[in-house]
């Protein structure tokens, strides 16, 4: 494929209406990919109201065209009508290369997406090289980061690649001159066969994801109950962060599997990873070393934690954590360094 | 119910992963089914205790995920097949096609599988599985109901319902609880379907020792790529892999001493100063 005929297509992915940094990123990679001369197009999927405001942005970070598709079955994410909206805009645009988040949607609509253009897919990328000659190479974890492979695609099929979030960069700004346009593309959702029943909304959160997450405060075996996770809980709070936890913690039950962190459960990059009362389990490590500061606090001086920590403590959780939450407290009341 | 479970056989998670000549050293190591397609196995056994039926295994792998499979006969599944991946090029495009052709042979009303797989870990296979044999899905599954549809006397007795007669409505429903990044999602679909695995959903059984003694007069065919409904363009990968990497090193830092004030007073300083996060 030579860099003239490249077009991409970003699903830019929204939260609540508003978009998710993962989109940015994945059309920093677009951008990256095209190289000059190709074309950048998004796609904004039901966006509501909220909609025109997301199609600005990717317009001004480098989208050359925003495609907005409304639908009342696009309302909330299905996968099914997700789908076809994609497909869609791939009918429309009939994009080289098809770009998402690693996101629980992107999951769900990138292998459809891939299995519907006959395309080949790479999932989870951690990194993208591209040479002049027009060669791209896309970097992503094997084992949840126990090794690591490099991977092309062949010539004669569609891309389609999900980007891991927290890892690429965001698309930078563009000249006012050269921000792209924004149309609606028209759409009828086609009969779905899956109905929603419910949603039970997450309440604590705060909307960010753990895979999303700059800042995780991690138990495991060590917070020895439900109840311990909560001076995890205001440590996290302060800070800004979200709660993980080790498999040992989600198997004794003191806390939900979505919060699972290694390599059953998520992985994750985020900035600040303190792991609190977690020995350190080769399967636990594989889903969190790549975070750029990892802090542990364990008992166990000889706890397998250490080895790979920045930061080390070894003292009793239930006495250090309070009292970091205090130190922060009055550290982020203070002007920085 | 005729059920289909996709497995694949994964490293343990407890393997360290070990890469000599450009390849992962499998010398030694223990394999498992991957974790996620246990659960996926664990609930077709227990919707079959409920509703009845066969689940039937497949695989797509080299010839020691044949161990794998057996061990799947000893929990209870009734036949196994294993696709030889010889030809495959380890791509998910080629593995997809390889398994929708062999799955669409067995007619399923149900196909289990998992969430993804801990080795790649792509979570592209069994969805694309799904596209290519038109099913809906369900992803992340936390509980699954099946029901079976019964056709109301009302329905059967309206004359304007004869032409829903000519395409039935479906045998069954699924009704699936499922994790989602916004919380707990309940999504009602008719099947056939795809539902994936999410862990949680179960608690999987260890092979009984009857069990292992019957898994041995079990049915486990082993098919060749030839011997599935494939076009030339379903086998040509469409990727490829370029280098095997160890991730970067991490050296361990630093322990903070001090009574515990002051090692939390240091972290909280070194977490502004050194590493420049706050």
């Amino acid at each position: 494929m030579s860099n003239c005929s490249r077009t991409a297509l970003v699903f830019a992915e929204c939260a609540d209406g508003k978009l998710r940094r993962v989109a940015l990123e994945a059309l920093g990679a677009a951008r990256q990919l095209v190289q000059d001369g190709g074309a950048v197009h998004a796609v904004l999927v039901g966006g509501g109201t909220a909609a025109s405001e997301a199609a600005a942005e990717l317009a001004a970070r480098g989208a050359g065209v925003v495609h907005v598709i409304d639908d009342p079955a696009l309302a909330q994410f299905a996968p099914e009508a997700y789908a076809a909206a994609i497909g869609a805009a791939v009918a429309a645009v009939r994009p080289s290369m098809i770009l998402l988040g690693h996101t629980a949607a992107g999951r769900e609509l990138a292998p459809r997406v891939a299995a519907a253009v006959r395309g080949g897919h790479i999932a989870d990328v951690t990194a993208v090289e591209t040479t002049d000659g027009g060669d791209a190479v896309f970097t992503r974890p094997l084992y949840a980061g126990k090794a690591f492979e490099r991977r092309r695609f062949l010539p004669g099929a569609p891309w389609v690649i999900t980007v891991r979030p927290n890892n690429l960069p965001l698309a930078d700004g563009v000249p006012p001159d050269r921000q792209g346009v924004i149309a609606a593309l028209p759409f009828t959702a086609p009969p779905l066969s899956t109905t929603v029943l419910a949603i039970a909304r997450k309440a604590d959160a705060g909307g960010v994801d753990l895979a999303e997450a700059d800042i995780i405060v991690a138990g495991g075996r060590g917070v020895r109950s439900a109840a311990g996770f909560a001076p995890l809980q205001a440590l996290a709070q302060t800070l800004g962060g979200v709660l993980g936890a080790s498999r040992g913690a989600c198997d004794a039950g003191y806390c939900d599997y979505s919060l699972q962190i290694g390599q059953t459960g998520k992985t994750v990059t985020p900035k600040l990873y303190i792991a609190c009362g977690i020995s350190g389990a080769i399967q636990h490590l594989a889903g969190m070393s790549q975070s750029r500061v990892i802090v542990a606090i364990n008992k166990d001086p000889e706890a397998p934690i250490f080895s790979i920590a920045d930061y080390g403590i070894v003292g009793d959780l239930f006495e250090i954590v309070p009292l970091l939450t205090k130190r922060f407290q009055l550290l982020l009341s203070q002007p920085g360094d | 119910m005729n059920m289909v479970v996709l497995v694949k056989q994964t490293f343990d998670t407890e393997e360290k992963i070990e890469l000599a000549h450009g390849a992962i050293n499998e010398d030694h190591v223990k394999f498992i089914i991957n974790p996620y397609d246990e659960y996926a196995l664990e609930e077709a056994l227990r919707l079959r205790e409920k509703h009845g039926g066969r689940v039937t295994v497949a695989a797509c792998g080299p010839s020691r995920a044949a161990e794998t499979l057996r061990t799947a006969l000893a929990m209870g599944a009734d036949e196994a097949v294993l696709i030889e991946e010889s030809g495959l090029g380890e791509d998910g495009h080629t593995i997809a096609a390889a398994l929708a052709a062999a799955v669409k042979e067995l007619a399923p009303d149900l196909v289990l599988a998992g969430l993804f797989a801990i080795d790649r870990g792509a979570g592209s296979i069994a969805l694309q599985v799904a596209e290519r044999l038109r099913l809906p899905h369900a992803a992340a599954a936390l509980k699954i109901e099946i029901h079976r549809n019964v056709e109301t006397p009302a329905a059967a007795a309206s004359p304007a319902d004869t032409e829903l007669a000519q395409s039935p409505s479906p045998d069954f429903t699924a009704v699936v609880q499922r994790d989602t990044e916004w919380g707990l999602e309940t999504v009602q679909l008719p099947l056939p379907a795809l539902i994936t695995a999410q862990q949680g959903l179960n608690e999987p059984r260890y092979p009984s020792l009857p069990g292992i003694m019957k898994a041995k007069r079990k049915a486990l065919h082993h098919l060749t790529i030839a011997e599935l409904d494939l076009t030339p363009d379903d086998l040509n990968p469409r990727t490829e892999r370029l280098a095997l990497l160890s991730p970067p090193p991490r050296a361990a830092g630093r322990k903070l001493a001090g009574t515990p004030e002051e090692q939390a007073d240091a972290l909280a300083g070194l977490l502004r100063s050194e590493a420049k996060l706050f």
